[in-house]
């Protein structure tokens, strides 16, 4: 008879266990059957290639040209999408709007997600008066109309910042300003999400177990805790991109977002709606890719939704 | 010898909407390097609210430690600040719990939550860490470790997963381990392999163990010393041997008659109970908090709650009657 200890046995057993697979691969698998997020994901990719891409093929000194002798042509195999009211290429300026409104979209769910975790997290955790304070600050903001908030900041701030660079391009002190008046304004619903995770997992019996190795309470908020609740960031900060880009795209086309030369599908819009009948490829296009880019984004976080979502079955069949 | 822990007079109490719970009643009790003091009684009895408070982790509102003082190596850790305890917890004490299902962080990698307080307490890096890690699963008997730092708790099991709790509990090699009824959620052979575990490292690494539990079968292997709470107030004090032997408090008496044996004559016997349940803390009676449920009870025990007191040597008791004779001392 052979003498095997215990490890041995376990260690034979090890050997021939399948692979199991890791939180990231059930994700995706579980994204993968959710047909129209995977098409949401594709379109968004194409958007993206098209924006930032386009940039190879065209300047941005002739998304700017202005022509007005070929002002409001209607799309031809020069101008594929037309020219708008001073003659400036529609196609190329999409690329570039593209640009600004997805870095716009993104930049703003950074902020939005730094304000709301931490309020959130800090609320959650923390309880008592600190809890009350930050949730009725919550409240107050979640009170007053986004809309108009945006306006009025967007107005107050609009000029007092100064154009940057970046990325080799030169940007608007407006898109700055665009960014964070939608960051600060959007934050509270994601708070609200982080600090009802928070509340129910820092009962959790392994934040008691971290406290018991010396862990700071930082370290449990940011390393054992938010962890834990990222599911419903992420979700929620995808829908947040779509948001931003609605956001930039409606105060942008009431002319107080960012400011012409630099392009984004929203501005573009601006003064399209005199031409609605006459011109329609003014507002066709960066509409259609707005409506586009939001819905594409709404599928995906849909798909994401079920995906991160632990509960859900795997069928990886 | 000078014991590493001394916990005096501590009094902890949880105020509630339904009134002041009495957690922890003026408990004292101390352990020596090496040692392992055992903490027996029912749920609700205060044992883990007494250990919780050595910790300094007893969730503040609603619990409070409204007195008493509890000395590591001299220092009254009460006066400590949290950062201070943050430097207690986990190098100096630490503490394995109930239920490893619920205590590892489902989200992080074994590897990354056993390193984490040496990364913390000792200032490694990631790779020593990571390094220590590998050496310390060895050492609790997991197999393949240096896989297994990479796989998250629900690819571990019940047994597997307390190991992995022990080592982290043993990272630093903290002086003293609190075991919070680390067992019970197991089944037998694991437990039997958990306490082996125990007091292996126990003899290697010299620390002195607090170990919580309702299963006097457990104990029994494990411990030096014992303690029986009742009702947030230490009932008997005494040696393992002298316990198990001669038990001197009608309520250790109980705990022991429950308690199935393989080798038992009163085969087919119910298992004996004891009736009713432990008073709820919030409205103290004057006599004794057992009385209702003793079948001792005198007089006496229902008007004066009697203390801590040595009637043998080095076995303390608090009971108004000599359970040997059934008559009042």
């Amino acid at each position: 008879m052979v003498e095997t200890t215990e490890s041995d046995v376990i260690k034979l057993q090890e050997q021939f266990k399948a692979e199991a697979l890791t939180p990231g691969q059930l994700v995706r698998m579980r994204f993968a059957r959710h047909k129209m997020a995977v098409l949401g994901l594709i379109v968004l990719l194409l958007l993206i290639i098209y924006s930032f891409g386009g940039a190879f093929f065209y300047t941005e000194t002739e998304a700017n040209f202005t022509d007005t002798k070929i002002r409001l042509s209607a799309p031809s195999a020069e101008h594929p999408f037309g020219t708008d009211t001073v003659g400036r290429d529609i196609m190329i300026r999409t690329i570039y709007g593209g640009q600004i409104s997805i870095l716009i979209g993104l930049s703003a769910v950074v902020v939005e997600v730094i304000v709301g975790v931490l309020i959130g997290a800090i609320a959650g955790y923390y309880g008592g008066w600190i809890d009350s304070l930050l949730m009725r600050f919550t409240e107050a903001m979640f009170n007053i109309p986004q809309l108009f908030l945006l306006l009025v900041m967007a107005k107050f701030f609009g000029g007092k910042v100064p154009n940057l660079n970046f990325l080799g391009r030169e940007f608007s002190g407006s898109v700055v300003v665009i960014i964070v008046i939608i960051g600060i304004t959007s934050w509270m619903y994601l708070a609200r999400i982080v600090r009802a995770n928070f509340l129910s997992l820092k009962e959790r019996e392994f934040v008691l177990a971290a406290h018991t190795t010396g862990t700071s309470n930082a370290s449990i908020i940011f390393q054992h805790i938010l962890p834990n609740s990222i599911a419903p960031i992420v979700v929620s900060a995808t829908l947040g991109v779509a948001n931003a880009i609605i956001s930039e795209a409606y105060i942008s086309f009431l002319g107080l977002g960012v400011q012409p030369p630099t392009a984004t599908w929203g501005n573009m819009l601006e003064g399209a709606y005199n031409y609605i009948e006459t011109a329609p490829w003014l507002w066709i296009f960066p509409g259609s890719l707005i409506v586009l880019t939001v819905l594409s984004i709404n599928f995906v976080g849909d798909g994401l939704r079920d995906a991160l979502d632990p509960h859900a079955l795997v069928d990886a069949g | 010898m000078e014991p590493i822990l001394e916990v005096q007079n501590l009094e902890v109490k949880f105020h509630t909407l339904d009134g002041v719970v009495n957690a922890v009643n003026g408990v004292s009790y101390s352990v020596e390097a090496g040692k392992t003091l055992g903490i027996v009684g029912e749920s609700g009895c205060g044992k883990s609210v007494s250990v919780l408070s050595i910790m300094r982790l007893i969730p503040d509102p609603p619990g409070k430690i409204a007195g008493g003082k509890i000395l590591y190596l001299g220092n009254n850790l009460l006066e400590y600040d949290e950062t201070s305890m943050e430097h207690i917890r986990g190098a100096a004490i630490s503490m394995v719990f109930q239920d490893p299902m619920t205590s590892l962080n489902p989200v992080l990698t074994i590897g990354k939550q056993i390193g984490e307080a040496m990364m913390f307490h000792h200032g490694f890096t990631r790779d020593q860490a990571e390094r220590r890690t590998i050496e310390l699963l060895n050492l609790v008997g997991i197999p393949n470790p240096e896989q297994r730092i990479k796989e998250y708790p629900h690819q571990f099991s019940g047994g597997m997963r307390q190991r992995a709790m022990i080592a982290m509990a043993l990272s630093c090699t903290p002086d003293i381990l609190i075991a919070d009824e680390p067992t019970t959620a197991l089944d037998v052979t694991i437990q039997a392999q958990i306490v082996d575990l125990t007091r292996r490292l126990q003899d290697e690494l010299g620390m002195a163990v607090i170990w919580i539990t309702h299963d006097l079968g457990v104990i029994a292997e494990l411990a030096d010393r014992m303690v029986v709470m009742y009702a947030g107030y230490i009932v008997e004090e005494a040696d393992v041997f002298q316990l198990y032997e001669n038990p001197l408090h009608p309520y250790t008496l109980s705990l022991l008659k429950s308690l199935p044996r393989v080798d038992s004559s009163r085969a087919g016997e119910r298992l004996a109970t004891i009736p009713g349940f432990p008073p709820d803390g919030i409205t103290v009676l004057p006599g004794c908090p057992l009385a209702p449920r003793c079948r001792f009870a005198v007089e006496r025990c229902m008007q004066e709650n009697p203390h801590l007191e040595q009637f043998v040597a080095d076995h303390n008791v608090a009971c108004w009657v000599d359970v040997t004779t059934g008559k009042e001392r």
